[in-house]
C-alpha cells in the first residue's frame, strides 16, 4: 500500500504543479499583459478556468493531506523550517483565491475591481514564486536541523541562490503553461495571436532560468548536473522534454492548440522527472548529508492502509466526476 | 506576546474565521436545493432568481472557505509541528476522507455555479445537491479529528510511544457523534437565522417583498427545524463530556467543589483567584440531572482535579452561558415561528416577528463561537486529552507574534470584503431580479 500512497503523492504533486500552475499562470500572464489588452485576457481566463480552478486547488490538499498522515516526520520538518516561504504562499493563496472570486462576484463594478486585480496579479506571482522557492528548497540541502540560530535555521534553508532560481523558473513554467492553455480557450484571432506570443515569451524565459538554476546550482554546490545527466531517466527525460520543445514551438508557429497542450504538460512532467528522479524517494536533503526518505518515514501500516484505501475510493468517485467536469466545459475547436 | 500565546490566537482566529464560512458554504446548497426544485417544479421565476442570488453567495463564501481552510490544513504543522508528528497518522483518516469529499465539492460546485443553460436541468439540480452533501460530510469528518483529541483513540500510549495505531478506530471515537450531531444542527441554525434575518430586513423595507419572503420562508424553516432538535443535542454532548471530560464540564459551570446533588449555574462573575462565583442564579440539582440524568447525582468539581490540569474558567464558563443562553432564545423565536404558521396568519403582518429574526442575523454564529470556545478552551491545558500538553506542540520557531498579527490583519479584512460584497449583492437585487419578477407574475 506503501506505494499506492506515494504514487498519489507524486500525481497529486505534479497535478497541483500543471494545473494549479496554469491557474497561477492566468494571474502572471494578466501581469504581463498591456493594459489595453488586459479586460479580453480576463474575460477569456474567466471561461477557461472559473469552472475548475477550485478543483484545481484541491490537489495540493490532497498532497498536504497525504503528507500529514502518512509522512508525518516530512510535514513537520518542512512545517518547521521552512515556515516562512510556506505562509507567504498560503498569504498568496488566500489573496489570489479571494481576489478572483470577489472580482467576478462583486455586483456593482466599480473601483473595486482595481483593487482585486492588483491583488490577483500580485498574488498570482508571489505564490508561484514562494512555491518554487520552497520546491527548490527541498532538494537545495540548505535545511540545517541542527541550527542554533534563527538565520540558519529559519532563513537560509530557503534564501539562497538555488531556490530563488528555481522560485523564478516556476514562475516562468506557470506562466507558459498558461498561456498555452489560454491559446486554446479562445476563438478570436486576434486573441489566440496574443496568447501565442505569451506562451513564446514565457518558453524564452522558462529557458533563461533554467540555465539560471544550472548557475545557481554550481554556486551552491549542489550536484544538479549528476542528477541530470548521470541517471538514465534524468537524460532521457530531459532529451524527451528538448524534443517536445522543438514540436511545441513549431506546432506554436503552426497554430494546432489541443496537441499542444498535452505537449506542454509533458514537458513539464519530464523536467520534473529529470530534477526529482535522482534523489527519489529521498524527499526533503538536509545540510548533515542526510536525507528523508518517503519509504523509511511512512506512517505505521494500518495508517498507510486507510490511506490508500481513502485515496483509491476517493479516485474512483473523483476522477470520472472531475474528467467530465474539464470535458464540458472546454472551448470547441473551430 | 509570548510565542505559545500567539499560537494559539492564531489558531483560534483561524478555526473561529474559517468556521463561519464553512458553515454558510455546508448549509446554503440545502436552500439553494429547495428552491432550485421549486423553481423546476412550478416555473415561478422568481424561485430561479432566488437560487442564483443565492449561489453567488455560495460562491463568494466557498472561496473563502476553502482558501481557510487550505490555510489550516498547513496551519497545524506549522504551529504544532510535535502535535503532527504523532497525532497524523492516528486522527488523519477523517482528514484523507475529507479531502475526497471536499474534492466532490469544489467539482460539483463548478458544475452548478457555471452549467446554467448547459446540463440537463435535474443533472444540474443534483449536483447543486451533491456540493450540500459532500459539505456536510467534510463538516462531520473534520468534527470527528477534532473529537480525537477530546477522545483520544485507537492507540495504546506506553512510556511516551504510541503505540498499535489503529486509524478507524481514532475515527470513531466516543465523541465524534455528539460532537458532529451538535456542529450539524448549530451550522443550520446560524445560518438559517443570519439569512432569515436578512430576508426579513428586506421584507420590512420593502424591496421585492414577494422575492425576500420566498426566501426567508425556506431559510427559517431549516433554522427553526433545527433550533427545536439542538437541545435534544446539547443534552447527548453534556452527558458524554460529563463522562469523558469532567474538568471540562465543571469549568462549563465553574464547579469549583465536588457537589452532591450539583445546582446548575446561571450567569454570575468567576472570579478564579479565589474560586468562587458571585451573582449567579443556582437551580438546585438541575446540573446532576444535566450531567447524569439524576436530579441527585454527584457532580465531579474542579477539586478532585489537580490544579496544573484546571481549564482557564471563567472563558468556558461565560462561553457556555452564552452559548446555552442564544440557544434558548432562538427556540423560543422558533416555537413563535411555528406557532404562526400552523395559524396560517400572513407573515407580512406580523412585523414584530420579522423584527425579531433581524435581531437574531448574528446570535446564531455567536453561539456557534462560544461553543467552539468551549470544546477548546475547556480541553485545556492538553491538545490530546489526557497525552499531550498543548505547550509541548508549539512550534520551536520564535516570533510566532508577528505572524498572528499579519493573518489577524488578512481575516479582518477579508471579513469587511466580504461582508461588503453581501451588502453589495442584497443590494443589487431590485435591479437585477425587478423585471424578471415583473415576468414571472405575469406568467402565473
Amino acid at each position: 500500500m506503501k506505494e499506492v500512497v506515494i504514487t498519489f503523492l507524486c500525481m497529486a504533486i505534479l497535478l497541483y504543479f500543471l494545473l494549479g500552475g496554469a491557474d497561477f499562470g492566468a494571474g502572471i500572464i494578466e501581469l504581463f499583459t498591456s493594459t489595453k489588452n488586459r479586460s479580453r485576457t480576463r474575460k477569456t481566463m474567466y471561461h477557461a478556468i472559473g469552472p475548475v480552478w477550485e478543483a484545481n486547488h484541491m490537489w495540493l490538499i490532497i498532497a498536504i493531506v497525504i503528507l500529514f498522515v502518512g509522512f508525518p516526520f516530512i510535514y513537520t520538518t518542512m512545517s518547521v523550517y521552512l515556515h516562512i516561504p510556506l505562509a507567504i504562499m498560503l498569504i498568496g493563496i488566500i489573496a489570489r483565491g479571494t481576489a478572483f472570486v470577489f472580482r467576478h462576484y462583486d455586483a456593482v463594478k466599480d473601483d473595486m475591481q482595481w483593487l482585486y486585480n492588483r491583488i490577483f496579479r500580485y498574488s498570482s506571482f508571489v505564490t508561484a514564486l514562494f512555491l518554487g522557492i520552497i520546491a527548490g528548497s527541498l532538494i537545495s540541502g540548505h535545511i540545517d536541523a541542527q541550527a542554533t540560530d534563527f538565520y540558519t535555521a529559519y532563513i537560509a534553508g530557503w534564501l539562497n541562490w538555488f531556490s530563488v532560481a528555481v522560485g523564478f523558473f516556476t514562475v516562468s513554467l506557470c506562466g507558459f503553461l498558461a498561456a498555452i492553455y489560454l491559446i486554446g480557450e479562445t476563438t478570436e484571432a486576434y486573441d489566440k495571436r496574443r496568447f501565442i506570443e505569451k506562451a513564446k515569451f514565457m518558453n524564452v524565459a522558462a529557458v533563461v532560468f533554467g540555465a539560471m538554476v544550472f548557475i545557481a546550482a554550481q554556486r551552491d554546490q549542489i550536484p544538479l548536473i549528476d542528477w541530470v545527466f548521470k541517471s538514465n531517466v534524468g537524460l532521457s527525460s530531459i532529451i524527451l522534454a528538448s524534443i517536445s520543445l522543438v514540436l511545441l514551438w513549431y506546432l506554436l508557429i503552426k497554430g494546432k492548440t489541443k496537441v499542444l497542450r498535452i505537449l506542454a504538460g509533458f514537458q513539464v512532467t519530464m523536467i520534473l522527472l529529470a530534477i526529482s528522479y535522482a534523489h527519489f524517494p529521498n524527499f526533503i536533503r538536509l545540510k548533515s548529508g542526510d536525507a528523508i526518505s518517503l519509504l523509511e518515514t511512512a506512517g505505521p501500516e494500518k495508517t498507510i492502509y486507510g490511506l490508500g484505501l481513502a485515496l483509491l475510493l476517493g479516485s474512483i468517485l473523483i476522477l470520472p466526476f472531475l474528467g467530465y467536469l474539464f470535458y464540458k466545459f472546454q472551448k470547441k475547436e473551430e | 506576546m509570548d510565542d505559545f500565546i500567539a499560537a494559539r490566537s492564531q489558531m483560534a482566529l483561524s478555526l473561529g474565521f474559517h468556521i463561519i464560512f464553512s458553515c454558510i458554504g455546508m448549509v446554503m446548497p440545502f436552500f439553494m436545493a429547495v428552491s432550485h426544485y421549486k423553481w423546476l417544479k412550478t416555473n415561478d421565476e422568481v424561485y430561479k432568481n432566488l437560487t442564483k442570488a443565492w449561489s453567488k453567495g455560495v460562491a463568494i463564501f466557498f472561496a473563502t472557505g476553502a482558501v481557510s481552510g487550505t490555510m489550516l490544513s498547513f496551519e497545524l504543522g506549522l504551529l504544532w509541528p510535535k502535535f503532527m508528528d504523532h497525532a497524523g497518522p492516528i486522527f488523519g483518516m477523517p482528514f484523507s476522507l475529507e479531502g475526497t469529499a471536499f474534492f466532490i465539492e469544489a467539482i460539483a460546485l463548478g458544475f452548478f455555479l457555471y452549467g446554467w443553460n448547459k446540463l440537463n436541468k435535474w443533472f444540474h439540480w443534483f449536483t447543486g445537491m451533491v456540493v450540500g452533501v459532500s459539505g456536510l460530510a467534510s463538516g462531520i469528518l473534520v468534527v470527528a479529528a477534532n473529537a480525537w483529541m477530546n477522545s483520544p483513540a485507537g492507540f495504546d500510549f506506553v512510556n511516551g510511544q504510541y503505540l498499535n495505531i489503529d486509524p478507524i478506530q481514532a475515527m470513531f471515537n466516543k465523541a465524534w457523534f455528539s460532537q458532529a450531531l451538535h456542529m450539524c444542527l448549530a451550522a443550520f441554525t446560524a445560518t438559517g437565522f443570519a439569512v432569515a434575518g436578512v430576508h426579513a430586513l428586506m421584507i420590512l423595507r420593502n424591496r421585492n417583498a414577494y422575492f425576500h419572503l420566498k426566501a426567508f420562508k425556506i431559510a427559517a424553516v431549516f433554522a427553526c427545524i433545527a433550533a427545536l432538535l439542538q437541545p435534544l443535542s446539547g443534552d447527548i454532548s453534556a452527558k458524554d463530556v460529563a463522562k469523558r471530560q469532567p474538568a471540562k464540564l465543571a469549568a462549563m459551570e465553574a464547579l469549583y467543589k465536588t457537589e452532591k446533588p450539583a445546582p446548575l449555574l446561571i450567569g454570575g462573575i468567576v472570579n478564579e483567584k479565589d474560586k468562587t462565583v458571585t451573582g449567579a442564579i443556582e437551580i438546585p440539582g438541575a446540573l446532576s440531572f444535566l450531567a447524569h440524568g439524576d436530579f441527585k447525582a454527584e457532580v465531579k468539581g474542579l477539586d478532585q482535579i489537580p490544579e496544573n490540569e484546571h481549564p482557564p474558567v471563567a472563558i468556558t464558563h461565560y462561553a457556555f452561558q452564552v452559548m446555552v443562553g442564544i440557544g434558548t432564545l432562538l427556540l423560543l423565536i422558533s416555537l413563535i415561528y411555528f406557532f404562526i404558521l400552523f395559524k396560517k396568519k400572513p407573515l407580512t403582518e406580523k412585523r414584530w416577528l420579522l423584527k425579531l429574526f433581524v435581531f437574531a442575523i448574528p446570535l446564531g454564529y455567536l453561539a456557534l463561537e462560544a461553543g467552539w470556545v468551549v470544546t477548546e478552551v475547556g480541553r485545556q491545558p492538553w491538545i490530546i486529552y489526557g497525552i499531550m500538553h498543548t505547550k509541548d506542540a508549539v512550534t520551536p520557531m520564535p516570533g510566532i507574534a508577528y505572524s498572528f498579527y499579519i493573518f489577524s490583519a488578512i481575516y479582518v479584512s477579508l471579513s469587511i470584503i466580504v461582508t461588503f460584497l453581501l451588502y453589495r449583492q442584497i443590494k443589487m437585487v431590485p435591479v437585477l431580479y425587478n423585471q424578471d419578477e415583473s415576468k414571472g407574475n405575469q406568467n402565473r
